[in-house]
């Protein structure tokens, strides 16, 4: 196959575009899944993609097909994930196109994350073909989005293809433009082999799959491959590329393709997402740039329900950082809930996926402590320390400055609701800095936020006071000095050390009060009563009590009857498993996760 | 010589109380000839001439249907297959319906010398509620005729936590039955059990919650008391001296042999249960039994029981286990659950009313 018959291309969207219908769309249409097999967000194999509508890994599947110049093409799309914490699968998958599919609601119009996803494309040298989508809803009004395209975005759009994904109406002009808009990849067969790793995943039978895009050299079962970054040396077992469901071992792959590599890799270690696989017997000079590394910016604690879980915890978080790259984590221990890991998340929706994949996938009972981010502290020694779990952040007395992390956020909505959303911001501590209409009805609003203010639910708030309308999305801005104080919660006299975070002094009062509710409200009444305590150093700010349970008594034993008060014994012996002991106290799990939603 | 308590499980009522999930089935004449005659059998299949029996219990179900004369039979067939005490403490639960004073004569002579009687409350409209056919004019005439029987050792069962019952109608209560010639009170809090006819959503909206009970319970202790019947177990008040001899045999992990479908035995080391069926009762020679424990007063069963008596724990008993006790103490007794005169636990009424937790912290 001549490398001018390649498209290699992903689609980008806002969430809820309808990047995964088009998807659906396209492989129907280019015959790639025989229709009785098709499903709805085929791309979309995990559980949790499905129930949420939404895209988390990047998957890529090749295509035929036969364009109107009668000439055959192989396309191979690369799903991608919409939502912000994702970013890092799409600039990953970017990686491996010469294009991208822009897809805008028609009814909508641009959104925060097409705008973030585009400008990824663009800084990674991708033609962008727009297509309006969704041009069946009444509310549909594709004129004024190709405008806004146009407009904010600076690319042409007045061409672009109106489409109805869900209908499936003008599929025919997305895969056209596919092949006039987006330019065919270069590379020469014959040079060493150069190819980039873009995902990989473990398969129990075959080992580590690694997705690379061949940039240069060709590649066959039998070859002798090193991955230059790690060293690593492995004779290629499968070489193919990916239909819809399946690996299709076809033997070679060669510069301008897109596939798959099997090398018997036992080792999650020895593949690094962004690294570059080349022949040992024949080495390319030097490595492709890879990626830009991602870092986790939320962290919590995840603990195991039953403390023997410890080591299949260990196991699962092994075999999903395997897929996420940008899943991090490490043993830490806790007075309060044992043996666990300090995990490091790119953002809220990725620390929920993460725990509701363990939960589910690995069948783990779970228990998180609150996120936090990393603070930056530097000490009256002039050590600087960065603080990611809140039971080491220093004694006031020893810190010079605390300094903690920024985002600058970009907020989309109808201008109805900017009142709303400016009220909100400022609750979060948010500095304004300026407004754009995008056109008589939408405002981009900017804001610098605290990342710890964004962290815990101001997605969901932000979506509750704008009646769904907004979005949002942010990236880093850096450090910035604050008056940070770690707040520290009490049960009977002892802190407990999981529910221990650290805040702006003047939310401390609030929140400590509404952790103290949330605490009475989840503890069970006991045999003693549990003072809860929220304190600042030695200072208590708040106090609640959950008063000593009153009634608790087998009044008869009938006829000597005593196995009913033997069991009645037993049982309570086993409800006391599920909960956590501290001291005297005995804490249920909920307990534990109620105060990480406090606002909802 | 071993000492022993008989119990016999009388499984028939006139009527099923809506709170009550005992076994027991409706009378008839029939089915309870049937059964006296399986319960005799049983009699000359446990008995043994080298057990001192102290104490016989008719526990129900209304064992008070029974002829005179079926009873009768049962307490010679024990006397003649065991040894008796002179003083055996003999117990019959009754209901007042149907205690005639002629009854009560016949009931007296038959041997029996302790009462239960199901009175629950004296308040007409709580025994409404409660669905019980007498009313407190019938208890009373019940009571004194029973004393004119020759009965000295009378029990009344009183009912707290009823739905509508205040602080002052159980004060009236208590009052009332302590006016008469009684010497021991049997005050449980109301349970709803799951699958009795209570178990519905209309009973259970109006029945006190668990903090009402707990101040009823409280203050029934506090007035019983104050009306001379000394709380001797969580539930159990009596004249000193009038203790339930029987009962205490369960808390003391003393042996007693129960006859009668869905009985229960702690006897030749083990602790058993005849089947809840009266059918395979009547039909089998000796009834059906299952092994609930077959090592049974153990350390954690001897403290549990123990626990629920006023008496309370001897740590002097137990051995090494004592230390792992005492570290465990000084939150019960400041908590005011326990009191300890530095050898024995004993619970107050505010530790009876959490003992399950109690004993749980304690033991576990």
């Amino acid at each position: 196959m001549a490398n001018e018959k390649i498209r290699n291309f992903c689609i980008i969207a806002h969430i809820d575009h309808g990047k995964s219908t088009l998807a659906d769309r396209i492989l129907e249409k280019t015959e790639t899944v025989a229709i009785r097999d098709m499903e709805e967000q085929l791309l979309d194999n995990m559980d949790i993609e499905r129930e949420r509508g939404i895209t988390i890994k990047a998957r890529a599947v090749r295509l035929k097909y036969t364009a109107s110049d009668g000439e055959d093409y192989i396309f191979n799309l690369i799903d991608t994930p919409g939502h912000v914490d994702f970013n890092y699968e799409v600039s990953r998958s970017l990686a491996a196109c010469e294009g991208a599919i822009l897809v805008v609601d028609a009814s909508q119009g641009i959104e925060a994350q097409t705008l973030a996803n585009t400008y990824l494309a663009i800084e990674h040298d991708l033609e962008v073909v727009p297509v309006v989508n969704k041009i069946d809803l009444p509310s549909a009004d594709p004129e004024r989005v190709c405008n806004e395209v146009e407009n904010i975005i600076g690319i042409p759009a007045m061409d672009a293809p109106r489409i109805s994904a869900k209908m499936g109406t003008n599929i025919e002009a997305v895969l056209e433009s596919v092949v006039t808009g987006i330019p065919a990849p270069t590379g020469d067969t014959q040079k060493p082999l150069k190819a980039l790793i873009f995902d990989s995943y473990y398969d129990s039978y075959k080992g580590v799959i690694i997705y690379v895009r061949v940039k240069e050299g060709t590649v066959k079962i039998g070859d002798s491959i090193r991955l230059m970054a790690t060293g690593a040396v492995f004779t290629v077992v499968e070489a193919g590329f990916m239909d819809a469901t399946n690996l299709i071992n076809s033997g070679t792959l060669e510069a301008g393709e897109v596939g798959y590599i099997a090398a018997s890799i036992k080792s999650i270690g020895d593949t690094q997402v962004g690294d570059t696989v080349t022949n040992n017997d024949n080495p390319c000079d030097e490595p492709l740039p890879g990626y830009r590394k991602v870092n986790p910016m939320v962290f919590s604690g995840i603990y195991p329900a039953d403390g023997a879980k410890y080591g299949d915890l260990r196991e699962a978080l092994e075999k999903l950082q395997l897929n996420d790259a940008s899943l991090s984590f490490e043993p830490e221990t806790s007075v309060a809930l044992g043996f666990g890991f300090r995990c490091g998340f790119l953002g809220l929706l990725h620390m929920e996926i993460i725990q509701e994949r363990l939960e589910r996938e690995y069948n783990l009972d779970l228990i998180t402590t609150a996120p936090s981010v990393i603070y930056k502290v530097t000490m009256t020694s002039g050590e600087v320390v960065y603080i990611d779990n809140p039971t080491n952040f220093p004694d006031p007395a020893l810190i010079q400055t605390a300094e903690e992390p920024m985002v600058k956020a970009d907020i989309l909505s109808p201008s109805e609701f900017v009142g709303n959303i400016m009220e909100l911001c400022q609750d979060r501590r948010g500095t304004f800095k300026d407004m754009q209409y995008l056109d008589d009805t939408r405002v981009n609003l900017h804001y610098e936020l605290p990342l710890n203010e964004i962290v815990y639910d101001f997605f969901d708030v932000l979506k509750s006071r704008t009646k769904g309308y907004a979005s949002f999305d942010y990236e880093m801005l850096g450090y910035v000095p604050s008056k940070l104080v770690k707040l520290d919660i009490l049960l009977n006299g002892d802190v407990v050390d999981a529910l221990s975070f650290i805040i702006h002094t003047d939310k401390a009062y609030g929140r400590a009060r509404k952790i103290a509710e949330k605490l009475k409200e989840n503890i069970p009444r006991q045999l003693f009563e549990v003072p809860i305590q929220a304190a600042i150093g030695g200072k208590i700010i708040a106090r609640e009590t959950v008063k000593a349970m009153r009634k608790d008594v087998l009044a008869k034993c009938y006829g000597g009857d005593i196995t009913r008060k033997k069991k009645l014994l037993e049982k309570q012996k086993e409800g006391k498993k599920r909960m956590r002991q501290l001291g005297t106290v005995e804490v249920p799990q909920e307990a534990f996760m109620s105060v990480l939603k406090l606002d909802t | 010589m071993s000492d022993l308590g008989i119990y016999i499980h009388v499984p028939f009522c006139g009527k099923k109380c809506g709170y009550c999930d005992f076994y027991s089935l409706k009378y008839s004449r029939d089915s309870a000839e049937g059964y006296v005659q399986a319960v005799l059998r049983n009699i000359d299949h446990y008995g043994d001439s080298a057990s001192a029996v102290d104490t016989i219990y008719f526990g129900g179900g209304t064992p008070s249907l029974l002829f005179p004369e079926q009873l009768s039979l049962i307490i010679e067939r024990i006397r003649e297959r065991f040894t008796v005490n002179e003083d055996c403490e003999i117990t019959l639960e009754a209901n007042p319906s149907g205690l005639t004073p002629e009854r009560l004569c016949k009931l007296r002579k038959t041997g029996i010398n302790r009462l239960s009687i199901g009175v629950q409350s004296m308040i007409d409209s709580e025994l409404g509620f409660l669905g019980r056919s007498h009313n407190s004019a019938r208890v009373e005439r019940t009571v004194l005729d029973a004393a004119e029987a020759g009965f000295e050792n009378i029990s009344c069962d009183l009912m707290l936590a009823v739905p509508e019952q205040t602080i002052s109608s159980l004060e009236i209560s208590a009052i009332r039955l302590a006016s008469l010639p009684i010497k021991h009170i049997s005050a449980y809090i109301l349970k709803v059990e799951a699958g009795t006819p209570f178990d519905c959503d209309e009973i259970r909206s109006v029945v006190p919650d668990d903090e009402t009970s707990a101040d009823f319970y409280l203050h029934a202790v506090s007035v019983l008391e104050g009306l001379g019947f000394r709380q001797y177990e969580v539930s159990n008040f009596a004249v000193p001296g009038y203790e339930s001899r029987h009962n205490c045999r369960y808390w003391q992990c003393r042996d007693y042999i129960g006859i009668g479908p869905s009985a229960h035995s702690c006897f030749g080391g083990k602790r058993f249960a005849s089947e809840s069926s009266l059918e395979k009762f009547i039909c089998s020679d000796v009834q059906p039994v299952y092994i609930t424990d077959d090592s049974p007063c153990g350390f954690e069963e001897y403290a549990m029981l123990r626990l629920r008596l006023r008496e309370g724990l001897d740590l002097r008993n137990i051995g090494e286990r004592r230390d792992f006790l005492e570290k465990k103490l000084p939150p019960l007794i400041s908590s005011g659950y326990i009191n300890f005169d530095g050898d024995i636990i004993s619970l107050t009424p505010k530790g009876f009313l959490m003992s399950n937790s109690v004993i749980e912290h304690l033991i576990f």
